[in-house]
């Protein structure tokens, strides 16, 4: 059977996919969005959440996605499927590359590395002019397709995104209920202690980071065939701030936390439109709240009732 | 033949001689305690032996291969295991996954297992969940299974690492103090658990500075003393041999008119 915890934020996800298709196509733009987020942050809470890694080097990965699927569909006239899959292995040899020496740091050393490579890998954006059309950007690329059949519309695309959003998600999950997993939670939780146990914490950290990269790379591709455009800035410093506040609001460590945070930081600012000058104030005013009460994000609160049931069990 | 052998062992950190030459073997199945007064070098002994350090000369062999200089995930690999002085629990963790995650070294499986999940890794998972709670309900923990590690007392912390060591199915165990900031009974009960470990075959190597624990459940004793090996023997011959005496009671400091 299949536990309540696992069922809910798939149907949460599935109800809230129907209504942004009752809504418009801008709910559905916004939900996309969303749903890609979803992706990044499940491979940031990976190797952030799990591993206790820091990187705020994410976005060259979905940078290596987005550009790598954008230039092979728009001008070589690859389908979507390969591309995504060409750029997600180059991209995982990319990580691997940077993550050998990189990874030998730890805490505010290798977060300001990582940062470090964000910012190299947006500034070649910006500058291989024949390669990425820089500021300019590049357009023209197709929409998703699937087994030949192009998805034309962004509701078409908005429910192949859930899905995608969904299997990652389970994948991730799959991943870290496992001896692996086991080992990555570990070096999060001691350093010291996983290596008294035979834990080879070089390897699995670079494993980790190699599968953090596979899905920013993926989260980029599909950017780049939702809007069908993309530019420098899409993944620049803005994309690592926001899917921080994603992973931290949503609760990092957690399965659903990545979702439900790329969600909520995706769709509040919209609904507080109406607020107008008031907007900024009011999002980063909730997002302060939300943090003060749910200090280990949204996902953490249904630990609430767990912690509960464990206590009682003691008692009995 | 000695399942570990420290042969003159020497670590300098800097100016100081933290290990000085020190050298003894242990056979399997044998229960040494490692004693010595604060500062006497029986930490860094361990992290020698386990890879923590390389040492500055000398040589450490393991079931008759030599670990010198290797790195501590090797060494644990290779079925040398041990704690800490200061717990170090994965904390955020449930009790249970605590020992899971022990069992790493005598499980396989990585990325690829894990997304496939075979039959053989399902019933590995099986077995890896099943020893843990045994092992829970060796140290006495089975009802704390699924709390987070850091919800535990402190004594209990203690018996969760040593739980969490056992699953990796040592042939060697290594415990840095295990009684230290325990009370009466809680030292009791880990003594009782140091025991039936001893008894169901595993070798242990024991540093303590709790003198009744060590006399009681030790049956041979090496004293440190300045970095140095001053005396090694029996607990009979440990409690009479003058040398120790002096270095527990301060003899050094003689009175010269």
């Amino acid at each position: 059977m299949i536990p309540w915890r696992t069922l809910l934020p798939i149907a949460a996800a599935i109800v809230l996919t129907g209504i942004g298709l009752l809504s418009g196509s801008y709910a559905v733009t916004v939900l996309g969005f969303a749903f890609i987020y979803t992706i990044f942050c499940t491979g940031l809470n990976f190797f952030m959440g799990y591993t206790g890694q820091a990187s705020f080097g994410q976005s060259a990965f979905a940078a290596i996605g987005g550009y790598g699927s954008a230039i092979l569909c728009a001008d070589y006239g690859w389908g979507p499927l390969p591309a995504l899959i060409v750029t997600m292995v180059i991209s995982g040899i990319a990580a691997l590359l940077v993550g050998y020496p990189t990874l030998r740091l730890r805490g505010h050393y290798l977060a300001m590395a990582t940062f470090a490579l964000g910012l190299i890998v947006y500034e070649i954006s910006i500058e291989w002019t024949s390669l990425t059309q820089g500021y300019m950007g590049y357009s023209g690329v197709p929409p998703l397709s699937l087994l030949g059949y192009e998805l034309g519309t962004v509701e078409q695309q908005l429910v192949a995104l859930l899905v995608l959003a969904l299997f990652g998600i389970f994948i991730s999950n799959r991943l870290r209920q496992s001896r692996f997993g086991r080992a990555l939670a570990a070096i999060a939780g001691s350093e010291a202690a996983a290596r008294a146990l035979g834990i080879d914490i070089a390897r699995c950290k670079l494993i980790a980071f190699v599968i953090a990269a596979l899905y920013a790379s993926a989260a980029g591709s599909l950017f780049a065939h939702f809007v069908g455009f993309i530019s420098p800035e899409v993944f620049g410093v803005t994309m690592v701030v926001q899917s921080f506040a994603m992973l931290y609001l949503g609760g990092i460590g957690t399965t659903w936390g990545p979702m439900i945070g790329a969600i909520i930081v995706s769709i509040l600012p919209e609904a507080l439109r109406g607020l107008q000058e008031m907007q900024d104030i009011a999002y980063t005013a909730i997002l302060i709240f939300i943090l003060i009460f749910a200090p280990r994000g949204l996902a953490g609160l249904s630990s609430l009732f767990a912690r509960g049931k464990s206590r009682k069990l003691e008692e009995a | 033949m000695a399942l570990l052998s420290v042969q003159n062992e020497t670590k300098r950190f800097g100016g100081l001689l933290a290990n000085d030459a020190i050298s003894f073997d242990v056979k399997e199945g044998e229960l040494l305690a490692v004693i010595g007064p604060n500062g006497a070098g029986k930490t860094t002994l361990f992290n020698v032996i386990s890879g923590f350090f390389p040492p500055t000369t000398g040589s450490i062999h393991f079931d008759g291969r030599d670990i010198t200089g290797a790195s501590p995930h090797r060494v644990a690999s290779s079925g040398l295991i041990r704690t800490y002085q200061l717990v170090q629990l994965f904390k955020q963790l449930t009790v249970l996954e605590n020992v899971e995650i022990g069992s790493h070294r005598v499980t396989e499986g990585g990325v690829f297992s894990a997304l496939l999940r075979p039959p053989s890794m399902r019933r590995q998972e099986e077995e890896v969940r099943a020893t843990a709670r045994e092992l829970l309900r060796f140290v006495g923990l089975e009802k704390q299974a699924d709390m987070p590690a850091d919800s535990l007392p402190y004594g209990r912390q203690r018996l969760l690492e040593v739980a969490r060591a056992l699953a990796a199915k040592p042939r060697l165990l290594l415990l840095d103090e295990p009684a230290a900031g325990l009370n009466m009974q809680e030292t009791a009960a880990l003594a009782e658990v140091i025991r039936r470990i001893h008894a169901g075959g595993t070798t242990v190597i024991l540093i303590e500075h709790d003198m009744s624990l060590v006399m009681q459940i030790a049956q041979r004793i090496v004293v440190l003393d300045f970095g140095r090996k001053i005396a090694e023997g029996t607990p009979d011959e440990i409690k009479a041999h003058p040398d120790v005496i002096a270095a527990y009671l301060g003899g050094t400091e003689t009175l010269d008119a």
